[in-house]
């Protein structure tokens, strides 16, 4: 109707279209207003509880990434580590490493080697774990035996929240870990700079450890790269077919729609039935071994695989069909067609899915409780058959321990994880900007 | 010719069309979409070496029609072809006849230019490198330009030749499917509107071109304009409802139709 052309016409009593237009107008613009501002709001909402998340947990998880060690001068006694000289790999794995380290850091800290009282003080503010740095420095370098080295050495755990000042000394003595007689020895030390903090490379090498100083991701992280791969080697290629073969291959009938709707049903089963698959299938019927980081990523691989597949079927689908009659046209079989232009096309799209996909199961717990990833698994794994955890794995099992430095270390290792999963998400926009082409 | 299409045009057997050979011979061919019957009993004949044009409202079974001439719509789901359809004799829905074979002799051009995203030389190239038409890179360069000029095209994206097939004017990118689709040449090239996306001077060019191809090609044009169609063809079909109404040297269908709804659409009183 044309509504500009008429405004004179008509009897004065009807108001003209415009004339109603108008009259409502403010109201639709308020209208209009008003949800753009509960939009942002909700966005804002949504902001806030990101930001104080990612506060709390950076604010907790931070001094995980330090951590306090003793600057010590050990004088690797040939009389204690080979006494025969024979320089034997058994002799010098037994020696008494944990004597040179106290007599060390006695000598560091300047106490009477003869005061026990002093030398169990000193003894307990080192990692219990200090001999074990010393074997090992000894078992790399045997011909230094005989010297004094400078080594970096632990801090008992004790010692090193009092570093980063999460100790309370108002509590009285009898009820504190650390005496005041270490206190004084740990306040002396961090003056002259034997005790320092340094970057805590123990939390990516360490696997399980009863004691928070020497406990790291290491195994966790290798368990989630074995988990990943076999993710990826297994659900990628499995679901692109499956996808390809649904979307331009197979004839529309009751059996295509029911694999249809089957898949997307299991897209939204939960992820610890998959757990209980896995147990009673890959382990109890196929003798996998338990805790592996393969049966973690078959089971892995069979929840990403609906994922894989919608997204494949969605980016295929997103494909103009003019592309395959293009192609179709000139002569090109139908899985010409397919290779050729429709899954180069669908690429970006894939891509994203499939990384979207994986991501989710780096970040999947559990499933991996039901198989036994959750175990106390120190050596790290070279092979996926043999026992691993995986972070999110590793993160449940810190937060039950009531030690601060598993507390600070559970916030830690949920930072590794959340840069893994940011850093996936990242390089699924650039790789779907780079490949993306318009048509 | 099939009977009843031989009655109607008696008086015209001195057609220059007649004459010359037929290519194209279509017979009883029924086309249902599902339930719906959309080709009727369609009879016709596509002469050699010249263009034919199908005109007619849409939805009238033409663009349909021509898409069974090259087992386009196989690949449509629950779309059904009966009949016949012969090119030089040989039955094209033949069992023993590929699908993929027949669409090597017989090219298609769509309403809208759908270049591959690729670069112009690959566009052109696709089609002789899956058919394995060139045996070395200079050869395949040889078809590729030999295909771009015959296009009327060569001229305008010489230096463009590893640019994106994509990044060209609508009218470049029509003519640069063009090239796609003799480049492997051909005897018949299909043309489903393929001006109804460009403006008219894109449109002239490619009606331009469309004339010099006879020469080598067969040509079967779907056109919604009939000023299109009485312009580049020597023939014209009128489709209406599914079934083919009347077909014939396109100065007759034009200015003497022997059917009144031919002559109702012609003079735009419906369509």
């Amino acid at each position: 109707m044309a509504v500009t052309a008429l405004p004179t016409m008509g009897p004065r009593a009807k108001p003209s279209t415009s004339e109603i237009v108008k009259s409502g107008i403010r109201r639709r613009y308020a209208a209009e207003r008003r949800f753009r501002l509960y939009g942002i709001l909700a966005v804002l909402f949504g902001l806030t509880f990101l930001v104080i998340l990612f506060a709390n947990i950076i604010a907790r998880g931070y001094t995980s990434f330090l951590q306090s060690s003793f600057r010590l001068e050990v004088f690797l006694d040939p009389a204690v580590i080979d006494p025969s000289g024979a320089r034997e790999e058994n002799t010098l794995l037994m020696a008494d490493y944990g004597s040179l380290a106290a007599e060390a850091l006695m000598k560091a800290l300047k106490l009477d080697p003869k005061s026990r009282p002093d030398e169990r003080a000193a003894t307990g503010l080192l990692s219990q774990n200090a001999d074990t740095e010393i074997r090992n420095y000894v078992l790399r370098n045997p011909s230094e035996i005989g010297k004094s080295v400078s080594l970096w050495v632990l801090a008992h755990a004790n010692a090193d929240s009092v570093m980063k000042n999460a100790f309370d000394r108002t509590v009285p003595e009898a009820r504190r870990k650390v005496s005041d007689r270490q206190l004084a020895l740990l306040d002396r030390a961090k003056a002259e700079g034997i005790l320092q903090l340094r970057f805590n490379t123990g939390l990516f090498t360490y696997g399980a450890s009863s004691q928070p100083e020497t406990a790291g991701v290491g195994v966790a992280l290798v368990g989630s790269f074995f988990m990943m791969m076999t993710v990826l080697l297994l659900a990628v290629p499995l679901g692109v077919m499956a996808a390809v073969y649904l979307q331009e291959f197979a004839g529309r009938n009751r059996l295509t729609d029911l694999i249809e709707v089957n898949i997307n049903n299991l897209a939204a089963v939960p992820s610890i039935v998959f757990g209980i698959l896995g147990l009673a299938i890959f382990i109890n019927l196929f003798g996998l071994p338990r805790s592996a980081s393969l049966v973690g990523g078959l089971v892995l691989a069979l929840m990403t695989l609906p994922t894989v597949i919608i997204a494949t079927r969605a980016a295929i689908g997103a494909v103009p069909p003019s592309i395959r009659e293009a192609a179709l046209g000139v002569g090109a079989s139908k899985m010409q067609a397919v290779t050729h232009h429709v899954l180069p096309l669908a690429f970006p799209g894939i891509l994203t899915g499939t990384i979207i996909g994986v991501a989710k199961a780096l970040g999947e717990t559990a499933p991996l409780l039901m198989i036994g990833m959750v175990a106390f698994v120190v050596e790290i794994p070279t092979t996926p058959l043999e026992p691993a955890t995986a972070l999110p794995v590793q993160i449940y099992m810190w937060a039950t321990a009531a030690e601060r430095g598993f507390v600070e270390r559970t916030s830690g290792a949920t930072i590794v994880l959340l840069v893994f999963l940011a850093v996936m998400n990242l390089i699924a926009v650039i790789l779907r900007r780079r490949f993306e082409r318009r048509w | 010719m099939d009977m009843a299409v031989q009655k109607s045009f008696t008086q015209d057997v001195t057609e220059a069309a007649a004459a010359k050979a037929v290519k194209i011979a279509a017979r009883d061919v029924n086309v249902h979409y599902g339930d719906k019957h959309a080709l009727k009993h369609v009879t016709v004949d596509v002469p050699d070496k010249g263009v034919m044009a199908f005109i007619g409202p849409s939805g009238c079974g033409k663009s349909t029609f021509l898409r069974c001439i090259n087992r386009m719509n196989d690949t449509i789901p629950g779309c059904r072809v009966s009949g016949k359809i012969e090119i030089d004799k040989a039955d094209i829905y033949d069992p023993s006849l590929d699908a993929v074979q027949l669409r090597a002799r017989v090219g298609m051009v769509f309403q809208k230019p759908n270049p591959f995203p690729k670069s112009v030389f690959e566009n052109v190239a696709y089609g002789p490198r899956i058919h394995g038409l060139a045996n070395s890179k200079a050869e395949l360069e040889q078809v590729v330009v030999t295909s771009l000029r015959r296009a009327g095209l060569f001229e305008e994206v010489k230096d463009r030749l590893a640019d994106p097939g994509t990044g060209l004017s609508g009218g470049q990118q029509q003519r640069l499917c063009i090239a796609r689709a003799i480049a492997v040449d051909p005897e018949v090239i299909l043309m489903d509107e393929p001006c109804s996306a460009l403006d008219p001077i894109a449109t002239a060019k490619i009606e331009e071109l469309m004339s010099e191809l006879t020469e080598r090609y067969t040509i079967v044009i779907v056109t919604h304009s009939m000023q299109q169609a009485a312009r580049v063809s020597q023939r014209t079909a009128f489709f209406h409802l599914g079934n083919l109404v009347e077909e014939g040297p396109t100065e007759v269908i034009f200015n003497n139709p022997k059917e009144q709804r031919t002559q109702d659409y012609i003079t735009g009183r419906f369509g």
